[in-house]
């Protein structure tokens, strides 16, 4: 059974049709194209899919899409304001942080997500931050470094 | 030319698509879709060994939106794979390993499609399955391919029963070797199976055009060996299908041969509409490939001084269902199984045998990662009952500049020696015995040295240069995420000595790109390097050639400036690429193209040095060294041991994204971190019992040490580009008995099998207490 729900993704309403056991992730990649959040496990385990539900970071893959109604949505998609990258992204730049790139967008959202709570964060804070997400190329180091550097320049 | 000005060899610009991958705009294959594209879903085996007597598909065909199912009967007999021909593209008469594919269901929806896959329903007649090799090669065992004698094989292939593939180099004389000895240590050394887990799980979408030629995008590392395995497999002439890529989320090997790419052409070309299959992450467990499984028997002869004087090496390899790349990783284990060291009388032999479960196939380190497992830890038992320092019997040993490889291969550069000095020095390793462990815990500092190759096969570049002076470089290499894209280009830049932005990449495609065998054995900055620079080597003499008509001087005066230019040498007469590339296109000489192939032919064997049988690679490649020392910590009440400091010296040649270079240093030094503590895929009789990354732990953050230094060498390859010779498996190699040997020294005793879990070297220090 479908049901009409209205998803508020990046900004913008939606009014799409999907069942009670449908997924958020379902629902972003498959009826609003919104594909920059990945489906690595779909189990919740390896946060490809992570993204922002009223600003806090959940598993796409194990959100029921009808209980994310009323609430914020933001995806990898979402995350420039104004066209301008948001800290964090740069710094995965500027630290070269990112291989085959499957990973990267669940690890934006979290890292970004983190440095909004802690902007003077240790290296283990980051590392107990991030470890809910795996990357299978980097060992790691790029991605914890490009954190730093973004609070290093006050941003998230 | 400055490179480092035009980001050019030696510097670190930003990957060519940073920009896609921060803002989630990369597309990888299930982001792809076609309009009117069907989804399709594979229905597994739920036995191991079996003949297939038929099929139900009632059930399956009645749920609504289900198009059409296939089942082995709506195959053609075609076999692919890459050494033995074994291999049909779903399970036909037979079944081979439990979850293996046996009907592929397309619908209007992946939903439907994957409920009425479990819908089929398969009759079988059950054979005993084989489970282990030594069960494979027990007599009176049931075969798995009945048919291995009349297979095709790309190698003079040992084989029988059950057995694939017999490799063997002796070099030397082995008895008189041992009888030199005044010590011999001899141990059985296992590893476990390791999956490649690249993020982004397989997956392959199809369509077909009105003269019914299919083009195919799936998650590859060779748009080559897709079409070449598909076209095998299907019966396909080449010219029917053409293969392209999307941006690849990982690949280690995994996607190197076929995974589900057959199978969604042949459902695009019985319903003529696209067709899209992604594996969940269970399926792609249990039904892609992994790392194979190793029982190695080493046996080492030393004299009192330390020199070592013999080895022996056996290795027993599950190859699972299908041959894969499995007689390449036998030979390639048996022809590193020496390590880098001079040892006068060696034999390495192996069997690989078939056996019930998925296949084995290509993993970072190809075999060599197991068998330094074993030769590694077995010198520091060596060195313990030597009473030397580890670091200094491997000094002793070291294979020198000049010596040829194990089998008689050419080692032209070795920069073996300063990654020794450079990682002893970093790691301050003459003071490890100073450092202390907290409470509860103990500290270890173990060493492991490696050597790889980098090369095999052909390759090629084409290079044109645009009106405007700028130029497009075409590889046919599939950047997988270790950055070949960015790499190449910079070569190219380099080489033409013009800025990064002026080279754009061309995507690879079978029908337009040049051949390359694939992203694999560490070779694409190597190989395919070479071809970009030849191909480079070509635009320049034609650019000459041009711009010597121009300026009227010879051509023999002119040279490439930077920024896209040629001029006359010693005078300030110049033209650029762009105004010699108009008068090319529309006055004389015609578009200016250069192109270079070539295929690595230095021979792995000298038949005057080393006697062998069943070698899969006559021509093998250049080597790359490392030296590895890690420093750990086990805890006494948990046996649980963590990583925390590395320091990795790794001789690339010459590092042309030196970033990257450490990408591939620290990335490799993680995924061999997880191979060596925590990982291991566990079978519960026939059915693979933990296909899920909730019971299957890959290293995350809190698992991997924050400080893992890359220490790079650079032993210029004098025939490589720019000096340049591979990055990306070395660092993964040493990492396991480097590990092992910090475990060893810390507890007191070598834990001898993979993964090295809590348990067992806790298992390992109650048994070193019984015995004081």
């Amino acid at each position: 059974m479908s049901q009409p729900v209205t998803l508020t993704v990046n900004g913008k309403a939606n009014e799409v049709s999907c069942g009670a056991t449908t997924t958020l992730l379902t629902v972003l990649r498959d009826t609003l194209a919104l594909t920059g959040s990945k489906r690595g496990c779909n189990q919740g385990v390896c946060g490809a899919c992570t993204v922002l539900v009223d600003g806090a970071p959940m598993r796409a893959c194990l959100t029921l899409a009808v209980n994310t109604e009323g609430q914020s949505i933001t995806t990898i998609e979402g995350l420039p304001e104004g066209g301008d990258l948001k800290p964090i992204q740069q710094a995965i730049i500027d630290s070269d942080a990112v291989q085959c790139g499957f990973c990267t967008s669940g690890m934006i959202l979290t890292a970004h997500e983190f440095l909004q709570r802690n902007s003077n964060p240790s290296i283990d804070d980051i590392r107990t931050a991030l470890s809910g997400n795996i990357c299978r190329c980097s060992g790691y180091r790029k991605i914890v470094d490009a954190v730093a550097l973004a609070a290093s320049r006050g941003g998230a | 030319m400055d490179g480092l000005e035009f980001n050019g060899v030696g510097s670190s610009p930003h990957r060519l698509e940073i920009m896609e991958k921060v803002t989630g705009a990369a597309e990888y294959i299930a982001d792809l879709s076609r309009p009117n594209m069907l989804h399709a879903a594979i229905t597994q085996s739920t036995v191991a060994h079996a003949k297939i007597l038929g099929y139900d598909l009632s059930d399956a065909l009645s749920v609504p939106g289900v198009v059409c199912i296939l089942t082995g009967e709506d195959f053609p007999d075609g076999r692919m794979g890459a050494f033995i021909k074994d291999e049909h593209a779903i399970a036909k008469d037979k079944i081979r390993y439990f979850g293996e594919p046996v009907a592929v269901v397309a619908a209007e929806t992946e939903g439907i499609a994957r409920e009425a896959a479990k819908r089929v329903i398969v009759k079988y007649e059950e054979l005993p399955a084989i489970l282990s090799p030594e069960e494979g090669l027990a007599e009176g065992a049931a075969i798995i391919h009945e048919e291995l004698d009349d297979y095709i094989k790309v190698f003079p292939a040992i084989s029988s029963g059950n057995m694939a593939s017999y490799t063997e180099l002796n070099e030397g004389d082995l008895e008189a070797g041992f009888a030199q000895a005044d010590l011999i240590v001899e141990g059985t050394y296992e590893t476990a199976p390791q999956a490649h887990l690249a993020i982004e799980p397989c997956g392959a979408l199809a369509d077909i055009d009105k003269q019914g030629r299919v083009t195919l995008w799936s998650a590859n590392q060779s748009v080559f060996r897709v079409q070449a395995n598909v076209c095998e497999s299907l019966k396909m002439p080449m010219g029917k299908l053409r293969c392209l890529t999307p941006r690849v989320g990982g690949g280690f090997g995994n996607k190197m041969e076929p995974h589900i790419q057959p199978l969604v052409v042949q459902m695009c070309q019985a319903t003529k509409r696209p067709v899209k299959m992604i594996l969940n992450r269970e399926e792609d467990f249990e039904c892609v490939r992994a790392r194979h499984p190793f029982k190695v028997r080493c046996k080492t002869g030393v004299k009192k001084d330390g020199t070592i004087v013999a080895r022996e090496v056996e290795v027993l390899l599950d190859c699972g269902a299908f041959g894969d790349d499995s007689p390449g990783v036998l030979g390639y284990s048996l022809l590193m199984c020496l390590g880098p060291y001079r040892i006068p009388n060696s034999k390495a032999h192996g069997k690989l045998v078939y056996t019930n479960k998925l296949r084995f196939g290509a993993f970072r380190g190809f075999g060599n990662p197991q068998v330094a497992f074993a030769g590694e830890t077995q010198l520091d038992q060596i060195a313990e009952k030597l009473g030397m320092d580890p670091l200094d019997l491997r000094q002793k040993n070291l294979i020198q500049p000049g010596d040829p490889w194990f089998g008689g291969g050419k080692v032209a550069s070795n920069g073996l020696q300063e990654c020794v000095d450079k990682a002893r020095a970093a790691s301050d390793w003459d003071n490890r015995k100073s450092r202390t462990a907290p409470k509860g815990k103990r500290r270890g500092t173990g060493v492991a040295l490696a050597a790889h190759i980098s090369g095999l096969l052909g390759t090629g570049a084409i290079i044109r240069v645009f009106e405007d002076g700028s130029v497009a470089l075409n590889t046919g290499a599939v950047d997988i995420g270790q950055g070949s894209d960015t790499v190449l280009s910079q070569m190219c830049a380099e080489a033409l000595k013009i800025p990064l932005e002026k080279v754009s990449l061309a995507s690879p495609d079978t029908d337009g790109s040049p051949y390359n065998w694939g992203t694999t054995a560490s070779r694409v900055t190597y190989t395919t390097g070479r071809a970009v620079v030849g191909a480079a080597a070509e635009v320049e003499k034609q650019l000459k050639e041009h711009a010597a008509q121009m300026l009227e001087c010879s051509e023999m005066d002119l040279e490439l400036r930077p920024g896209g230019i040629v001029g006359v040498s010693g005078s300030d007469k110049e033209v650029s690429f762009h105004q010699i590339s108009l008068r090319a296109h529309w006055a004389a000489g015609g578009p200016i193209v250069g192109h270079h192939t070539w295929v690595f032919n230095q021979p792995t064997v000298d038949p005057k040095r080393a006697v062998c049988s069943g070698i899969p690679f006559p021509q093998v490649g250049v080597f790359s060294f490392g030296c590895l020392i890690v420093d750990t910590l086990t805890d006494e009440a948990s046996g649980k041991t963590e990583v925390v400091e590395a320091w990795s010296a790794v001789d690339v040649g010459r590092a042309i994204n030196p970033s990257s270079v450490e990408g591939q240093i620290v990335g490799g030094f993680v995924q061999g971190m997880g191979f060596a503590l925590t990982e291991e895929m566990v079978w519960d009789g026939p059915k693979l019992a933990n296909p899920t990354l909730l019971d299957y732990k890959v290293p995350t953050t809190l698992d991997t040490p924050y400080n893992i230094h890359s220490i790079i060498v650079e032993a210029a390859e004098p025939d490589g580009p720019f000096g340049a010779k591979g990055a990306g498996e070395i660092g993964l190699v040493p990492v396991p008995a480097a590990i092992a040997n910090a475990i060893a020294d810390a507890i007191g005793g070598h834990v001898h099998s993979l993964p090295m879990k809590p348990e067992k070297v806790l298992n390992k220090m109650l048994e070193i207490e019984d015995a004081t």
